[in-house]
């Protein structure tokens, strides 16, 4: 199936791209994490939340459809 | 008379009326920092006529803040920015009352504070005052309009409103310290932050309102380059929300700069501080205290001393403090800390690893 990755902040900053379509397998939210991570090694060291299809979900979800990832870092700045 | 002429233009709006215009009189709001968020937060939130606007900063305006902080000139400049904010906004609304306090929010002062507001706003610029809001904000049951900022992006919500999330229902935990800089360090486009800020302003209002749909349970994205925005549904997380309230018997005495893992980093070892360039030590021990460490030729302040001499210390220059054995030196930080010194450590062991040192150095 097809994903588009989205990628904000300093996570855009780490992969260089904002956004990116992938072909994966149906897998976990944490399989696919993992797998970004070894692309983009710069990612390990980040914090951030995903969300499929504009909703926050946890590590566990199961991604079995074509869907919009978005990876979701935090902002401190003021 | 006067105050419906100042106010026409948003009461002739039947959404509002002199209803609304009432109840935006009888609200009271405290914004946390008047930085690059809180001025046009402030700003707007004065000029509609919020009738209680309280403002929390302990820092102080700086030539760097003026692209940003609207709110500032270069007559602000070295004053306290509550009270700078506090002076231009009663030119801007005389019919409100303001209360500056240039302080630093603490878990000491927070929680009296928030329980004499309606709404909180959050224009803090790091992650321990973040969290310490939203957990004051939850204990407190008040709801609170985060916004925060990262170069080109923005990021927009409230939190703790009509039974939504917390902000601990979207990030539970704080990022690695330091793994994620500062607008000090990476720099920011002056009108993010006049976007995010207006945006903030826009959410309390329409809570006081009652209008349109408040993003409650929404996180905004915003990208100032693309103008794309995006928003994220964000579930409430109940184990969050009540590991929050059974923290409200201690909150006094958490200690939210370690829970950021700031406090583990501001220990350095004897070794390393002789080779630090460009530093202002400080030994915190009393005068007696034997072995001086003359070669740091540091500055001569005891603890007890530390906060009215605190004038004399470059808050520009890196501090590393020492005492002893490295146990008032903790302290002596906790006070810097206070009064807004960001770059700041201690030496592990104190004057006597530093003397052991030396020795060796010498021989």
């Amino acid at each position: 199936m097809q994903l588009t990755i989205k990628y904000f902040g300093m996570l855009a900053e780490a992969t260089t791209i904002t956004e990116e379509e992938i072909h994966t397998d149906v897998c976990s939210v944490a399989q696919l994490v993992e797998k970004l991570k070894n692309q983009y090694p710069k990612l390990s060291d980040k914090d951030f939340k995903i969300a499929i299809n504009q909703e926050l979900v946890d590590q566990n979800h199961m991604i079995t459809t074509e869907t919009e990832v978005a990876l979701l870092p935090p902002f401190a700045g003021g | 008379m006067n105050s419906y002429n100042r106010y026409h233009r948003q009461i002739i709006l039947p959404e509002i009326g002199t209803y609304g215009q009432e109840k935006l009189t009888t609200s009271k709001v405290l914004v946390i920092g008047a930085g690059g968020l809180g001025c046009p937060v402030l700003q707007y939130l004065t000029a509609a006529g919020i009738g209680t606007l309280g403002i929390i900063d302990f820092d102080v305006v700086e030539t760097s803040n003026l692209h940003r902080q609207v709110l500032y000139g270069n007559s602000s400049l070295g004053m306290n920015k509550a009270l700078a904010a506090k002076n231009r906004l009663e030119d801007l609304n005389p019919e409100i009352t303001i209360n500056a306090y240039p302080e630093k929010l603490t878990t000491k002062n927070a929680l009296s504070l928030f329980s004499e507001y309606d709404i909180i706003v959050d224009g803090s610029d790091n992650f321990s005052t973040r969290y310490l809001v939203n957990d004051a904000a939850v204990i407190a049951n008040k709801p609170l309009v985060y916004g925060a900022i990262f170069k080109f992006e923005g990021q927009v919500s409230v939190f703790n409103c009509q039974n939504g999330p917390t902000y601990r229902c979207l990030f539970p935990e704080p990022p690695k310290a330091g793994s994620i800089p500062s607008c000090a360090e990476i720099g920011v486009l002056g009108v993010l932050p006049g976007i995010i800020g207006s945006m903030q302003a826009n959410e309390v209002l329409k809570i006081i309102l009652d209008l349109g749909n408040v993003l409650s349970g929404k996180l905004l994205m915003y990208d100032c380059l693309t103008i794309q925005s995006s928003t994220f549904a964000i579930p409430r997380v109940e184990s969050e929300v009540s590991k929050v309230l059974a923290s409200a018997k201690n909150f006094a005495t958490i200690d939210y700069d370690l829970f950021c893992g700031i406090a583990q980093m501001k220990e350095i070892s004897a070794k390393n501080a002789f080779l630090k360039k460009d530093v202002q030590f400080i030994d915190v021990r009393e005068p007696h205290e034997e072995p001086k460490i003359e070669s740091l030729a540091p500055i001569y302040i005891p603890l007890g001393k530390l906060e009215q001499q605190i004038q004399n210390i470059d808050k520009e220059k890196e501090i590393i403090v020492f005492c002893q054995s490295g146990v008032r030196s903790k302290k002596a930080l906790e006070i810097l800390r206070e009064n807004g010194f960001e770059n700041i450590s201690h030496i592990k062991g104190g004057a006597i690893a530093l003397s052991k040192y030396q020795i060796l150095k010498e021989a």
